[in-house]
């Protein structure tokens, strides 16, 4: 799960690490006030969304006055920001994070992830702060310094030195910088993070070294053992057919095909995208209606591919293993006849049961187009489709 | 023959009494499994399914002899039912659960580095060995006994592949689902290992995803040490970047663990590759029937090869 910069960065002050001084924002007014509080001579304006390349897109401003931020920040609420993680679509402005401004000497780089290979936390640090770190690795990987953690003892104040040293930290800046990066992991530990990111961290003109972006994910499957981050979540940054499917346990990606694609399993859901991009189409979403869907859960699947006005045909593809092919084609007969779609729809089901859910479909009296095999089927949702695009 | 598992295994169930793990325990009896007895704390001395039931794994493993454990606990207690299975020093443990948080997967990795557990999964529909023992959740119908093995990161993807084997005539020797989380207990690297030294796997089926790099690490693997045939596909070719698709490790973050990088390993290492997910099946009976007669003469010199290599 995504938050925002202002929420992440209240988490991270109440672990120790220093952020600078700052209030979330929704209207221009209280932009105003805060600037008023802050009584800096420079205050920044960002935009709240969740998605980097924020700066790029306009989304952050330095104010000299109160004035100033307000009229920034009438400028920016409302504003669409297209970055290259928010797609073409772009994302609306609908809150803003008045911060200090800060006298900026350096800016590093910090995150703390787990790293798959060696299956245990990694924390990584770089001069190069302030860039994107995937650009940093793909030019400069020796420029990534990198601290495996073992999780039995934990992050050692040796490895936050190295750190520290690694990025050439003046020493009357050690003194703070262990500590930072030691409640860093302690934040990343005790939030169940996945990723935690502080990009850039700045070291001030007056010695101090203070987060001044945060980017933090949680890890949806800890989320149980943190209810309190519930009401982090902003449905607004999220697609809204994403958090009608994740209502019902569905697990849908919305994509800018035409094939609407039902699968049960992740990987075969990937796979069928692929045949159908292979077939000479396009998927116009990833849905994984589980191991075990009920009738329910097909049902509102369909509601949901078909919500999306780009779908011009729905792929079927069911291996029925615990989730069997009988009451898989009761959903979908259900479903047609309740919603009343006209969408070509090609059902391609395999394993337990397929000879009475291929019955159901057959006397359903609804025109459904039954598949042998993931290609056939494949192709022929993609003619249903209008073909190739 | 078959890897890690045969008609010999003794399985302990833990979350036997569970709505899942009663269900799928009936599955594996129904197979022919010896499942010899469940772990639910609290019902021991109890039974269900007819299996005795215990209150610890070590419990159930004094009284059974048992040397295999399958996991069905819900995701808060599963790591603590991992560990449990290696305190009692089982030496194969799969866990079926999904949706353990990654962190809990961290300490149980790290805890288990010197132990004497083989953990296949989580997240992961489990091990068959066909005609002799089925641990997890598959459907035991569409597999065949014979001399294919099978590994893949995913559940309904595999049993597609196995069902196209099978429709060809060709059986398996074992199919693992090593799981579809970040951090599992067995690589592909480790599979393939195994189907490699296994004398009655004559070639073996890699099915991998998008994110992390272990369809890479495998495929440098096979490029050095194995001569069987592998036939390979890649899940995820479509899928854009960032975002997870359904398993928790099949993501496509900072421009790593492409399907194209995949693809591009696997092709170095010699591994025929399929683009297509219904071309599975046929792709392995291509290879089979062309190695076929030269499968003999082609073990003879692997030995060779490896001399002209070393010196």
């Amino acid at each position: 799960m995504k938050i925002h910069e202002y929420q992440a960065k209240a988490i991270l002050a109440k672990f120790g690490v220093p952020v600078p001084r700052g209030e979330m924002v929704t209207k221009k007014d209280e932009a105003r006030a805060v600037a008023q509080r802050l009584g800096t001579s420079v205050v920044v304006v960002k935009a709240q969304i969740h998605a980097g390349g924020r700066g790029k897109a306009g989304g952050v401003k330095l104010a000299k006055s109160p004035d100033e931020a307000a009229s920034l920040a009438e400028r920016i609420l409302g504003m669409k920001l297209v970055t290259p993680q928010t797609g073409e679509e772009g994302r609306i402005v609908r809150r803003l994070l008045i911060e200090e401004g800060l006298d900026i000497k350096r800016e590093l780089y910090l995150s703390v992830l787990v790293d798959r290979v060696s299956g245990k936390p990694v924390f990584m640090a770089s001069a190069a702060g302030g860039m994107e770190i995937e650009e940093v690795a793909k030019d400069r990987p020796e420029a990534i310094l990198r601290e495996t953690i073992d999780p039995a003892t934990g992050f050692q104040p040796f490895q936050a030195r190295k750190l520290a040293f690694g990025l050439g930290l003046a020493p009357e800046i050690l003194n703070a910088a262990v500590p930072f990066f030691q409640s860093l992991y302690r934040a990343f530990i005790e939030t169940d993070s996945s990723m935690l990111e502080i990009n850039p961290c700045v070291v001030t003109g007056d010695g101090r070294l203070v987060a001044l972006d945060a980017k933090v994910i949680f890890d949806d499957n800890a989320l149980y053992r943190h209810p309190e981050y519930k009401e982090l979540r902003d449905l607004d940054e999220e697609t809204p057919l994403e958090v009608e499917a994740s209502k019902f346990k569905l697990n849908y990606i919305k994509l800018d095909g035409t094939v609407g694609c039902m699968v049960n399993g992740a990987g075969l859901a990937m796979a069928t995208m692929d045949i159908i991009k292979l077939s000479g189409g396009s998927p116009a979403n990833f849905l994984d209606v589980g191991g075990g869907a009920s009738e329910d859960q097909v049902k509102n699947a369909f509601r949901i591919l078909l919500s999306d006005p780009n779908v011009r045909a729905v792929f079927v593809n069911i291996f029925g293993g615990i989730l069997r092919c009988d009451v898989l084609a009761s959903g979908v007969v259900n479903a047609a006849k309740e919603l009343k779609f006209k969408i070509p729809v090609v059902v391609r089901m395999e394993g337990t049961n397929v000879k009475q859910g291929q019955e159901i479909l057959r006397n359903s009296g609804l025109n459904f187009t039954i598949a042998n095999g993931m290609k056939d089927g494949a192709e022929k949702v993609v003619q249903l489709a209008g073909g190739a695009r | 023959m078959s890897v890690l598992i045969d008609k010999s295994t003794r399985v302990i169930v833990q979350g036997l009494t569970g709505r899942e793990g009663s269900f799928h325990a009936q599955q594996m009896l129904d197979y022919g499994t010896k499942v010899v007895a469940g772990v639910t704390p609290g019902k021991g001395g109890t039974k269900h399914l007819g299996v005795p039931v215990h209150n610890t794994v070590s419990e159930a493993v004094n009284a059974t002899r048992a040397n295999a454990s399958v996991i069905f606990v819900p995701p808060p207690f599963s790591a603590d039912a991992i560990l449990e299975a290696v305190d009692a020093r089982l030496p194969l443990v799969i866990c079926i659960t999904e949706g353990i948080p990654t962190l809990d997967m961290v300490r149980v990795a790290a805890a288990m580095k010197n132990s004497h557990t083989r953990l296949i999964g989580p997240n992961c529909p489990g091990i068959i060995s066909p005609g002799k023992c089925k641990i997890g959740i598959m459907p035991g119908s569409i597999h065949k006994q014979g001399h294919v093995g099978v590994v893949s990161r995913s559940g309904t993807l595999t049993y597609e592949a196995v069902d196209q084997l099978t429709k060809f005539g060709i059986g398996q020797s074992t199919c693992i689902g090593i799981g579809g989380d970040p951090i599992i207990g067995t690589s592909f690297l480790d599979a393939v290992r195994m189907f490699n030294e296994d004398p009655d796997t004559y070639a073996i089926v890699l099915i991998g995803e998008i994110g992390g790099n272990a369809e890479e690490v495998a495929s440098e693997y096979i490029k050095r040490h194995v001569r069987k045939p592998v036939v390979g596909f890649i899940a995820g070719q479509t899928a854009p970047p960032g975002r997870r698709m359904g398993h928790a490790g099949a993501i496509i973050s900072g421009g790593q663990g492409t399907a194209a990088d995949k693809y591009k390993a696997m092709r170095a290492a010699g591994i025929h590759t399929v683009q297509s997910p219904a071309e599975i099946g046929h792709t392995v009976a291509a290879v089979l029937g062309k190695s076929k007669g030269k499968s003999a003469p082609k073990k003879k010199s692997a030995p060779k090869k490896k001399k002209h290599g070393k010196r």
